[in-house]
């Protein structure tokens, strides 16, 4: 690793991790974002101390409080914090978030894999699926799948991984044919490898990147499509804060009290943003055409 | 290499036996023979080469040995290919994985894309050690070490770790041959091998197989374009046109008495340092394609010596007139000139 030539190597995936981390945080841009989703991601796990109120704590007397020095983003209709609400349902978004894609991931590439290798009638199964997948808009899928699950925090992670599943076997898929045909391949099952091993050692890590970039991409999109749900009502039920259904119950005193929806709306920008500016950051690293460009 | 073949036939059983191997291709729904009954034997510690024009059906021969062509557009249909006795067209998928790799080794033309970029190529042999053989992680580190030094790559204790694209050319094509060696096979086939190399690094890679198959003992079926490279690494020759074998002999007695129009075609296309030419004559026409296999002979369009019996009948492989045993010919003008040249001078 320590004689690495200046030239990019052959392709965007053999790029060794090390130079992918130069290469990274030599971007501005990837910086803010890497900070900003570390920012948030310690908000959540520290949260019991940072939180300055219990968030399920109600008390009438506070009801729709300004934001004031007691309580800095003011109180909702119940008379609980904002703040600490807030803070709390940041634990919520990113758990969703992150295991959706996961799932998602996780069983999406592999069908893109198998159905890129297999071809066949089981590819032509796998990428009609994916297209009636495809078909429905994002949050309609969602929808569907929530409500006929049930509204829960492990059926709203199942119905947006649901809805994720397609983009990551087309990314997973494309790749696959083309490596199936590259010589290592060949000279792989030349050696006797059979095609799990194949498909695992040598087809998955070359194409890793593009999944990786995907998903952090993907995570914002999730972390939308929870909001949306809890704000319509199928997400994790109250009285359990997430940013989404602050949003709802906001929404009824929207000409009383705008703090209630501003800092949560707030919120869901700067982690979705914290992820974009690291998902693009991410590909622009990845991709030796864009490396070295001044940003 | 001047020994006469009929000795090292007799005092060798054939490692590899090829008998009427048939391969088709399927073409627009039709299925069209690429490979059209190709017989041929590779003695232990010998080096046949197969040599012929890009479509000649010689990567077709080495890929259906080892069952590596693709399910869906290719078939084996007919002949057999005998390992010691054992017939592969026989085997399923899981036998032959234990076959490939073990029992024979490949290696291919292009170096460059051959490894896995994303692993180093310690990682790399070691998994092709361990395939086959159950071996603990450091015993397959340490073959691993063993085989790198043995394909002499400077300073291997330090490479282990590196990664493919830190290799040149003629390294990563040694790391390839160290991969293919490491289960110690029976044959190695190398399709194109030294093809994309400059011709130093060619002459050090021949120099290399020929200095591995006298250590290990192993037999090699090297598949070339190159006549040069012919004269330097093999034993034997085997002259593939349109699908067939058209001419087999010992590398001396080919260069020294090539028969079949087609070989003599080629040779005239190559400079040579023994022969005083001037010019180098190119082959007129193409070869036939697939779906326009000729009934008569395959060459006859482009054949100078070209008679009427020649695009009407099919020529057969014959043993040459007056020429050493084991030579072998599918071209009865020629085989008839020799014996009218034969008669006349007696």
């Amino acid at each position: 690793m320590s004689t690495l030539s200046p030239s990019a190597p052959p392709t965007a995936s053999a790029a060794p991790p090390d130079s992918l981390w130069r290469a990274l945080l030599s971007n501005r841009v990837a910086w803010i974002g890497v900070a900003l989703l570390l920012l948030i991601v310690l908000v959540a796990v520290f949260a019991p101390w940072l939180a300055p109120h219990d968030p399920l704590q109600q008390n009438i007397a506070y009801r729709l409080d300004p934001p004031s020095a007691d309580f800095w983003l003011g109180t909702d209709s119940y008379g609980r914090d904002v703040l600490s609400r807030l803070i709390y349902g940041a634990r919520i978004s990113l758990l969703v978030g992150f295991l959706a894609v996961l799932i998602a991931m996780l069983i999406g590439s592999s069908l893109g894999i198998l159905a890129g290798y297999l071809g066949g009638w089981f590819d032509q199964l796998v990428m009609g699926l994916v297209d009636v997948l495809l078909s429905f808009p994002t949050l309609l899928l969602g929808l569907m799948v929530a409500a006929m699950l049930g509204a829960s925090l492990e059926n709203l992670i199942v119905a947006i991984a649901i809805t994720e599943i397609a983009p990551f076997v087309r990314i997973a898929r494309a790749p696959t044919i083309a490596l199936k045909q590259r010589d290592f391949i060949e000279a792989g099952r030349a050696l006797g490898f059979g095609p799990i091993r194949l498909m695992g050692v040598h087809i998955l890590p070359n194409m890793a990147s593009d999944v990786i970039v995907l998903a952090s991409l993907w995570m914002a999109a999730a972390i939308r499509t929870e909001a949306s749900l809890s704000f319509i009502g199928l997400g994790v039920p109250p009285p359990i804060a997430t940013w989404g259904s602050m949003i709802r119950e906001g929404f009824n005193n929207i000409l009383d009290a705008w703090w209630l929806i501003v800092f949560p709306c707030v919120a869901i920008l700067l982690t979705v943003l914290a992820l974009n500016l690291l998902g693009d950051a991410l590909r622009d690293a990845l991709d030796p055409k864009l490396r070295g460009e001044k940003r | 290499m001047t020994q006469p073949m009929t000795q090292t036939m007799t005092q060798d059983p054939a490692v590899l036996e090829i008998r009427e191997l048939r391969t088709e291709f399927r073409i627009r729904k039709q299925w069209h023979a690429a490979v059209r009954g190709v017989s041929l034997s590779v003695a232990r510690n010998e080096t046949v080469a197969l040599v012929g024009e890009s479509g000649s059906g010689k990567s077709v021969t080495a890929l259906s040995i080892l069952k590596l062509l693709p399910g869906a557009g290719a078939r084996h249909a007919g002949g057999h290919i005998l390992l010691a006795g054992r017939d592969l067209s026989t085997l399923s998928e899981a036998q032959m994985s234990h076959v490939r790799g073990n029992d024979i080794a490949m290696i291919f033309q292009e170096p460059m894309t051959s490894l896995n970029p994303t692993m180093t190529i310690g990682d790399q042999i070691i998994e092709a050690v361990r395939q086959h053989h159950a071996t603990s992680y450091s015993e397959a580190r340490r073959q691993a070490l063993e085989a790198l030094r043995e394909v002499g790559i400077p300073g291997a204790d330090n490479r282990l770790d590196d990664y493919p694209h830190q290799f040149s050319g003629g390294m990563r094509q040694r790391v390839m041959i160290a991969m293919a060696l490491a289960c110690k096979p029976k044959l190695l086939v190398a399709d194109e091998a030294t093809t994309a190399l400059d011709v130093t690094i060619q002459a050090q890679i021949l120099a290399l197989l020929a200095q591995l198959q006298a250590a290990h003992g192993m037999s090699i079926l090297f598949i070339t374009h190159n006549l040069g490279v012919v004269a330097q690494i093999a034993d034997r020759v085997a002259v593939m046109y349109a699908g067939e074998v058209v001419e087999l002999a010992d590398v001396d007695a080919l260069f020294a008495r090539p028969t079949h129009p087609y070989t003599q075609a080629l040779l005239r296309a190559m400079p040579r340092v023994d022969l005083d030419t001037d010019e180098f004559r190119a082959i007129p026409g193409q070869a036939p394609t697939l779906a326009s296999m000729p009934t008569g002979c395959a060459f006859a369009a482009r054949c100078p010596s070209r008679q009427a019996q020649c695009e009407r009948e099919h020529p057969v492989l014959q043993q040459v007139v007056g020429g050493v045993t084991g030579h072998m010919v599918r071209c009865p003008v020629r085989l008839e000139q020799l014996r009218m040249n034969l008669e006349t001078s007696l």
